[in-house]
């Protein structure tokens, strides 16, 4: 059943990512890139990981995309003529080779590592987020401060680049 | 029981699509999609990593590359709003100035 639910959802966003590096409009991009999104917090689901699933659905399907979405809108795009880069065809052949020589060698390796000290047993005694939460605010605090700072700064940066400029004469008092 | 090596094939392609996507569109908007896609192939990768080694690391990176994402998101479609708004393109191959 697990197989079923990891085919479906592998194959689905496999096809909405191609779709979103191929479509034409740029509003049809957007949403194939939310068909990718909400599928890939499926395949966080099949591993355990519930507490990503929510935040990929609040965070990307519901932030960053809308955030892409009212960008289009704004800019009213129309789609262009020529949308791909003029030599795209170069590009196109060895990144479908090389991707069938990863996979070739993903698919024999054996992959192995030291296991660390929490089995899915433990993660599922109190839940995905309680496990997470109890993690991050131990061993990575540093980090989940200086990931705050780091949106603060881009917050920020985004309202004062994209905030209109004052023209001259306003900022010196000249007429 | 799906095995890792799937995980990881999948997110191999998306990778490589999302690469793809980079290189060859010329919107500037779709670039940054491009970048999306394989911000989540990482993710991908990360979570299936944390899952089957049994060690959470590989989630809290996850959500902080979720975090990045969205200031890189924000700064970006800022950038793209500031150069349309001078010079009315989106195209990639004509933004070749760093003022104007």
């Amino acid at each position: 059943m697990v197989a079923v639910f990891f085919a479906y959802f592998a194959l689905v966003s496999i096809a909405a990512g191609v779709l979103t590096v191929s479509l034409k409009n740029p509003v049809h991009c957007g949403l194939a890139l939310l068909a990718l999104l909400m599928h890939v917090s499926g395949l966080f689901v099949l591993l355990n990981a519930e507490f990503l699933w929510a935040v990929q659905v609040i965070v990307y399907a519901g932030a960053i995309l809308v955030l892409y979405l009212f960008v289009l809108m704004l800019l009213n795009l129309k789609a262009d003529e020529r949308y791909f880069h003029s030599s795209y065809l170069y590009f196109l052949g060895p990144a479908v080779g090389g991707a069938c020589y990863v996979l070739v060698l993903l698919l024999r390796s054996p992959y192995g590592g030291v296991k660390g000290d929490v089995p899915a047993a433990a993660v599922l005694e109190h839940g995905d987020t309680y496990a997470v939460g109890i993690k991050m605010f131990s061993d990575h605090l540093l980090q989940f401060e200086i990931i705050g700072v780091f949106l603060l700064g881009a917050i920020i940066g985004a309202i004062v680049l994209a905030k209109t400029p004052k023209s001259i004469e306003d900022v010196t008092g000249k007429k | 029981m799906v095995p890792l090596s799937a995980y990881v094939a999948v997110s191999a392609i998306l990778f490589i699509t999302g690469l793809l996507g980079v290189l060859i569109r010329r919107n500037f908007i779709i670039v940054l999609m491009s970048v999306e896609i394989m911000l989540n192939a990482a993710n991908i990768n990360l979570v299936a990593f944390s899952h089957y080694l049994e060690s959470l690391a590989g989630q809290l990176t996850a959500l902080f590359i979720i975090a990045i994402a969205a200031g890189e998101a924000a700064i970006g479609l800022a950038i793209i709003i500031v150069v349309f708004r001078g010079k009315i393109s989106t195209n990639v191959d004509e933004m070749n100035v760093l003022k104007w």
